[in-house]
């Protein structure tokens, strides 16, 4: 079936902010789906509020719409572009979502417009609880028994019939309290009782309990003519009960035969079929790990995360092939790009394996539970491919950038037998290195198996790495050992350490027995037709497949591995541009990174891909094969600049700011000394090393002190102290951090924070705008309202960060990029931070003014000049456009994570408001992150005592509004007391109503709680504050987001919103 | 201990041994099927051939005897990158060591598969020996691996006495060229009565024996070896019974049509080839696995016109018998291992059992 000709325009709607359960790989997919359209000839109209993506660049779509992902938005979207077609398949639950309202309002039939990639029938079925189960039945496809009680007799008769155990989740209660596992029916009544009478509405679900089985996920592709395929299957190591954003994956299947295989994969085949999808699917089941059961857990009728990873694991790519189902095509008419003779209508054939792990956000949220349960809290992941499982998982684990570099990485020498059989029963993200510590000491994969429910194939894995760990430890290194210990994809420094040498010596022995890293192709058909992308991963031992021949000049360009709160996809924005620019420039490119859910790792966007760890030595393998003329670092965050050294010592040249300048601008007496011959000032600091010397140097410059590791990134472990006590308490964190570098101690000055990027050529800059933050500095500037162009500094103050620019660019010798962040008091401006490398803002700010940033930095970098680029160098001149830049969290994901902020950033994405009016602009942007308000017109307030004059006006304003204020004792003194009415609420310990009554009443709008500085110790806040994010109440942590708020508010006669086209600035 | 994989192009793979040591000379071929290595194992189509599994994690699961397609394993030899030292599957009974050793089959692991299956797609399938002598003479082997011929296979693999598949409803007639179990399993679930026959039944006895239907099936082997197999089948074609065939079967009923076969570079061997069923356009996943392809050249569509066609490379997949209730096709409806998707053309055969009475 040939290309649908009546589609001609279509509207694609991604995802939005990255959120914990929806990142970059949506834009990965979306980015992939908007190339396939255009290359059909087919007019993509894009929306998405999220600027750091790729799709929405301009080079993807044809018309770029940043606006909020709303109804009303893409209503008046459809009116004013007249799209043929909506495609929501690929922008993630959000784009489905969208597109079930507009459809349910009529809106798309009223305006002639059709639904491609979808139906809201297959949206409907897959998705509304009900009809996925007629559905299931109807096909007599099994999903877990469940059914709603509303007393314990049902719940006893429902449980006799499916038997036990069974799982109880009581309806609206906060974070499932009031569930649990019934093993029994005496367990059953006590658990029952209590959940019916937690939860609001007296109802219960009991569930079969399925937890323990063995968790296998199908990705499915359909055509209009009913041509289905499986791309791949996925088993999970942890089993039903860990959602598998949050597993360690592995593709294809490990532990099944071929009769379960082929009964999920028929399953799943006849599942796509009945839902009529037409384009992507993925299907997670529940197989019982002692017979033939199995329960269909949920179906995604989309591309997801899972399909990212499936893609990245095959070759096969499924939001390219989904798009052109959409249009019409049928899969035996796709051709496969990777073999280039074969079509998309056959399954892929892998000859290695794959390993996947999630990036959990522990680090950041040193407070929040590590459980791992069925709510995803990944913000990221890594995947690995090599031809036997140890080594996936080996690379995998330090590809994680978490200080892991082995199964010895976390220590649990010091548990007895009793602690550690105790905490195996324990489920996070540690569970494979405390397995791997029962293992040496000697409890049985029965027993592990028992408690963990993994795999015994895996645990015999894990067992075979320990196995190597002693071998290593005990036994004379022969060549036959260091080769399996390389086949299992030990580390050189991990060997070094286990036998007692260095890693030179390592690598000397390695040299003299040959044993070295060779590449073999991920092909989509292991190895049956010749493939044509090189898209690369390493193994030990064997033929070496990558050819390192060119007639071109080569340049390797590092990723930013995986996507964490302080990295996100914005690097990977970086990478891909630089990628295309220097391959404008007649360069071959060369990808090295190891996030699956990315651009940069499609294998069409570089010359050539390396699916591989982002370590020295993992780098050095590449080098040894590619031998680059070059490699460009600063467009993969902190993750490239990290790898700097390795590659001088390499022999490869660092294109752009040299590794020298780059320290210099980290090394605090270097950095001092280049600011004090520019005559910028900074505030005061000192670098330490020690408590004490911290606390010494703090008494000198006077509290509040600003204290932070050097080298991070997202103001990693950073803190602002305001007592002795605070430093003592923060060192200790951070010297629980493996760190190598220095402490720095700033005196904390509070001021406008302003942030600029810009390209220097080494002799002129371009500064395309200066962003002002809304919230005063000591908030992380990634979790700062950004606004383009700075509207409260005054000229001078501009002129003035022009020029310190301009210094610094100079003195640093900086080609290519600089990211500077300024302090602004009055018309004093204080530099705070350098960073010679891209930034978090560089795409956004590319966007909204239309300087397409890195490419020129990439050819300023090659030796351009910015003149002969026909810019004039300097600051830009400002757009007619206001930019909001608004943070967007997770926090309701991560239990137990404390959601004030600070110097530490804990945003996971981030979105955009951008229009003529400033007002409108922040509006948008609060828009965008789903701050809908007012609702309930009712609000909190409940601020510390040095914010109790600044909160006067804002409550004024949003009494003005009509918002009803509640406040707690002091702080309702303080408002009653200036003639703002607040009603005096109990605090949470009191008797009720109290403020737990309140927010869990679900008639609060918002909350205002500004904590205590330094040490938060109080509970109550925090209890306040993580209550109010699990019931869905927006809280805000700082004034001046608090005011900006009310700001937006008041300008609610935006009837209707002017829509941009990014394409045209 | 050390076993070496020596092929007719003078390459050699150093690995370990498994299964048996002894030596053996067999046509080396790959499969890259990622699950059913017990099926490959036991698929008496392999027989006179060495297989190499592309996929590098083999024997995962154990042995499930239930899953065995014959009573035995039949290849020559068994390649591999790397076994699992210990199987683990609820319904595992042995390992594939001791099942190779039980059979006295040799085998090698830790060979570099990928590259084995790089040389066999650019230069074809070949010979080869896999040896556990370290100290082989290359100059000696070589001519021997290239003089070397597989020979009648149907008559290793094919059952010595006829047998019953007792059923209530169609009667079919199923010729045992080497058939996987699963074929007779797919029939006699639907309710057939299926009696098995050996390969060289005369077309008489089956005739007389008045079945409903009759089955070709797989098996080993260049189909044209198969000469006396081939007048019989000429005779079958000649009645009015409806016959299906698969694989070899559908080889065979082809050259008793007059039509020819050709070998293929390396063939197909593995459960991910799309065939396109030319009557609806629909693309169905099948399981494969044959060196030999009919030549729609050589077709005379008054007597046979292709129904089904590899997506791939476009070759055959099977043939609709013009004016005839007959139909071939060169996959594995029957599947094990690999994709049940095409299952449904047993339901066909029924079909057409049906309208024929």
């Amino acid at each position: 079936m040939p290309k649908n000709p009546e589609i001609k325009k279509v509207l694609m709607l991604g995802s939005g902010p990255i959120v914990i359960g929806q990142a970059a790989e949506f834009d990965y997919a979306g980015t992939q789906a908007c190339r396939s359209l255009k290359e059909e000839g087919v007019e993509v109209v894009l929306l998405n509020s999220n600027p750091a993506t790729i799709m929405t660049d301009k080079d993807i779509a044809d018309k770029v719409y940043i606006e909020p992902l709303t109804v009303e938005v893409v209503e008046q979207l459809i009116l004013k572009e007249k799209p043929d077609s909506v495609l929501p398949t690929l922008g993630g639950q959000a784009g489905l979502n969208l597109a079930m309202e507009l459809e349910e309002r009529g809106f798309l039939k009223e305006h002639n417009v059709r639904l491609i990639g979808t139906t809201s029938e297959t949206i409907k079925k897959a998705e509304d609880r009900q009809e996925f189960k007629d559905t299931m039945e109807k096909i007599g496809e099994p999903i877990a028994a469940s059914l709603v009680v509303r007393n314990v007799e049902d719940g006893i008769a429902f449980s006799n019939k499916i038997g036990y155990p069974v799982v109880l989740r009581p309806a609206y209660t906060l974070g499932g309290s009031g569930g649990g596992i019934a093993n029994n029916e005496e367990e059953l009544v006590e658990i029952l009782e209590n959940g019916l009478r937690l939860s609001r509405v007296g109802e219960v679900l009991v569930e079969r309990c399925i937890a323990g089985w063995k968790e296998i996920e199908y990705e499915v592709m359909r055509d209009g003519a009913g041509n289905c395929i499986t791309v791949c299957n996925m088993e999970n190591l942890d089993p039903v009960g860990v959602h598998t954003g949050d597993s360690i994956v592995v593709a294809p299947s490990q532990t099944l035969g071929d009769k379960e295989y082929q009964m999920l994969r028929t399953s799943a085949l006849n599942i796509i079929t009945e839902l009529g999808i037409t384009g992507g699917c993925n299907v997670q089941y529940a197989l019982n790990p002692d017979s033939f059961e199995y329960c269909v857990i949920e179906v995604n009728p989309r591309v997801s995360r899972s399909s990212a990873l499936a893609s990245k694991a095959t070759g096969y790519p499924i939001a390219k092939v989904a798009a052109k189902i959409a249009l019409g095509y049928t899969l035996d008419e796709i051709k496969n790009a990777v073999t280039g003779k074969t079509y998309a209508s056959f399954e892929p054939m892998l000859d290695y394996c794959v390993v996947k792990i999630p990036r959990l956000p522990f680090d950041k949220f040193i407070s929040a539970k590590r459980t791992l349960t069925t709510q995803m809290k990944a913000t990221g992941e890594v995947m690995s491919i090599c031809n036997n499982f140890e080594g996936a998982l080996m690379k995998a684990i330090r590809s994680l950038e978490q200080h892991v570099d082995s199964l010895m990485s976390y220590d649990f020498t010091g548990l007895t037998e009793e602690e550690l059989r105790e905490q195996l029963h324990i489920v996070d993200d540690m569970r494979i290195w405390r397995i791997a510590e029962a293992v040496r000491r000697g409890i049985t994969y029965q027993d592990i198996h028992a408690v963990t429910k993994i795999d015994i194939w895996f645990i015999d894995k894990i067992a075979i790495l320990v196995e190597m760990e002693q071998a290593l430890k005990k036994e004379e290194l022969t060549e036959d050992l260091l080769r399996e210990a390389k086949r299992m994809e030990f580390p050189d420094n991990v060997i070094a350490k286990l036998t007692g040498k260095t890693e030179e010596e390592i690598k000397e022995l390695r040299k003299k027995w040959d044993i070295t890293a060779v590449y073999k192709m991920v092909d989509t058909c292991a190895a049956e037709f010749a493939a044509v992308t090189p898209y690369y991963y390493s193994v030990y031992g064997g033929e070496n497949e990558a050819d390192g021949k060119t007639e071109k000049k080569k340049v390797l360009i590092l990723g930013s591995g995986p996507i964490r709160i302080g990295q996100g996809i914005e690097f990977d924005f970086c990478s891909v541009h630089c990628t295309w620019a220097f391959a404008k420039e007649g360069y071959e490119t060369i990808i090295i990174n190891n996030n699956p859910e990315t651009v940069s790792t499609d294998f069409d966007i570089a010359d050539k891909l390396y699916f591989e760890p982002l370590t020295p030595e993992d780098v050095e393998n590449v080098v040894n094969i590619e031998k680059p003329d070059g490699a460009v670092v600063q467009f993969g965050g902190q993750t490239a600049i990290k790898l700097t050294e390795a590659l001088i010592k390499m022999g490869v040249k660092i294109l752009g700011t040299s590794a020298e300048n780059v320290d210099a601008a980290e090394d605090r007496e270097l950095f001092d000394s280049i600011l004090e011959e520019c005559h910028i000032p900074r505030p005061k600091g000192h670098t330490v090393y020690t408590a004490e010397e911290a606390k010494k140097a703090a008494n000198e410059l006077g509290y509040p002190v600003l204290v932070r590791p050097s080298y991070v990134l997202g103001g990693q472990g950073m803190q602002i102290a305001i007592h002795d006590k605070d430093v003592e308490e923060y060192i200790g964190i951070i010297n629980r951090i493996a760190q190598e570098h220095p402490i720095l101690v700033d005196k904390y000055l509070q001021g406008k924070e302003i942030e600029v990027d810009a390209v220097c050529d080494g002799e002129d800059i371009l500064i395309p705008g200066i962003m002002e933050h809304i919230e005063r500095a000591g908030i992380h500037s990634g979790d700062s309202i950004s606004v383009y162009p700075a509207r409260t500094i005054s000229e001078t103050a501009k002129k003035t960060i022009e020029e310190y620019t301009r210094r610094l660019a100079k003195s640093l010798h900086v080609l290519g990029m600089i990211n500077i962040q300024f302090i602004v008091c009055g018309e004093e401006v204080y530099v705070i931070e350098v960073n010679p490398r891209s930034s978090r803002t560089v795409p956004y700010i590319s966007k909204v003014t239309g300087i397409p940033i890195v490419p020129l930095a990439a050819k300023v970098i090659l030796g351009h000049k910015l003149k002969d680029l026909g810019y004039t160098p300097g600051l830009q001149p400002e757009a007619r456009h206001y930019a909001v830049k608004m943070p967007v969290f997770s926090f309701e994901k991560i239990r137990g994570a404390d959601i004030s902020l600070g110097p530490e950033m804990k945003s996971t994405g981030e979105c955009l408001g951008i229009s003529e009016s400033f007002n409108e602009a922040l509006y948008k942007a609060f828009l965008g992150a789903g701050i809908h308000l007012p609702k309930h017109k009712n609000m909190i307030i409940t601020v510390r005592d040095e914010d109790k004059g600044d909160i006067i006006p804002i409550a004024r304003r949003f009494e003005a509004l009509g918002y009803k204020i509640y406040a707690t004792r002091s702080t309702a003194k303080v408002l009653n007391d200036n003639g703002v009415k607040a009603i005096r609420t109990n605090k949470i310990e009191q008797p009720s109503p109290n403020l737990m009554d309140l927010i869990l009443g679900h008639k609060i709008d918002l909350v205002i709680d500004t904590p205590s500085q330094g040490v938060e110790k109080a509970k109550d806040g925090f209890i306040i504050r993580r209550n109010a994010i699990e019931t869905g109440v927006n809280v805000l942590t700082a004034l001046d987001t608090a005011e900006a708020l009310v700001t937006s508010l008041e300008n609610t006669d935006i009837e209707k919103l002017e829509l941009i086209d990014i394409a045209e600035i | 201990m050390k076993a070496f994989l020596i092929l007719e192009d003078g390459t050699v793979f150093e690995g370990t041994s498994i299964g048996s040591t002894k030596e053996v000379i067999s046509e080396i071929v790959f499969n890259t099927s990622m699950t059913g290595y017990l099926e490959v194992l036991t698929d008496p189509s392999y027989a006179g051939q060495a297989v190499c599994m592309t996929y590098p994690l083999i024997g995962n699961y154990g042995i499930c005897h239930e899953d065995q397609e014959s009573l035995r394993p039949w290849p020559d030899g068994y390649i591999v990158r790397e076994l699992s030292r210990i199987p683990s599957n609820f319904r595992s009974e042995d390992t594939i060591q001791n099942f190779l050793k039980k059979y006295d089959i040799p085998g090698i692991a830790g060979v570099d598969t990928r590259a084995l299956t790089r040389i066999l797609r650019e230069k074809g399938t070949m010979n080869g020996m896999i040896t556990t002598n370290a100290a082989y003479n290359l100059e000696e082997i070589l001519p021997r691996l290239k003089a070397y011929t597989t020979g009648k296979v149907v008559e290793k693999v094919t059952c010595t006495e006829s047998h019953v598949l007792e059923g209530s409803g169609k009667k079919v007639a199923l010729l045992d060229f080497g058939a996987k179990d699963n074929i007779a399993q797919s029939l006699n679930e639907r309710g057939c009565q299926v009696t098995v026959y050996p390969a060289f039944t005369s077309a008489e006895t089956i005739l007389n024996s008045n079945p409903d239907g009759i089955m070709l099936s797989n098996g080993p082997g260049d189909p044209k070896e198969c000469t006396s197999i081939i007048e019989e089948v000429k005779k079958l074609y000649e009645s009015e019974v409806p016959i299906f065939a698969i694989c070899l079967g559908h080889q065979l009923m082809a050259l008793a049509t007059g039509a020819d076969t050709k070998k293929m570079k390396y063939g197909h061997r593995g459960g991910n080839h799309p065939v396109k069923d030319l009557e609806t356009g629909r693309v169905y996943i099948s399981s494969q696995n044959h060196g030999y392809v009919v030549d729609t050249e050589t077709l005379d569509p008054e007597i046979a016109v292709p129904a089904f066609e590899n997506v791939n490379d476009k070759t055959n997949e099977g043939l609709k018998y013009t004016g005839k209730n007959i139909f071939t096709v060169q996959f594995h409806p029957e599947a094990c291992p690999g994709p049940q998707d095409s299952g449904y053309l047993f339901n066909r055969f029924l079909k057409m059992m049906e309208v024929n009475r």
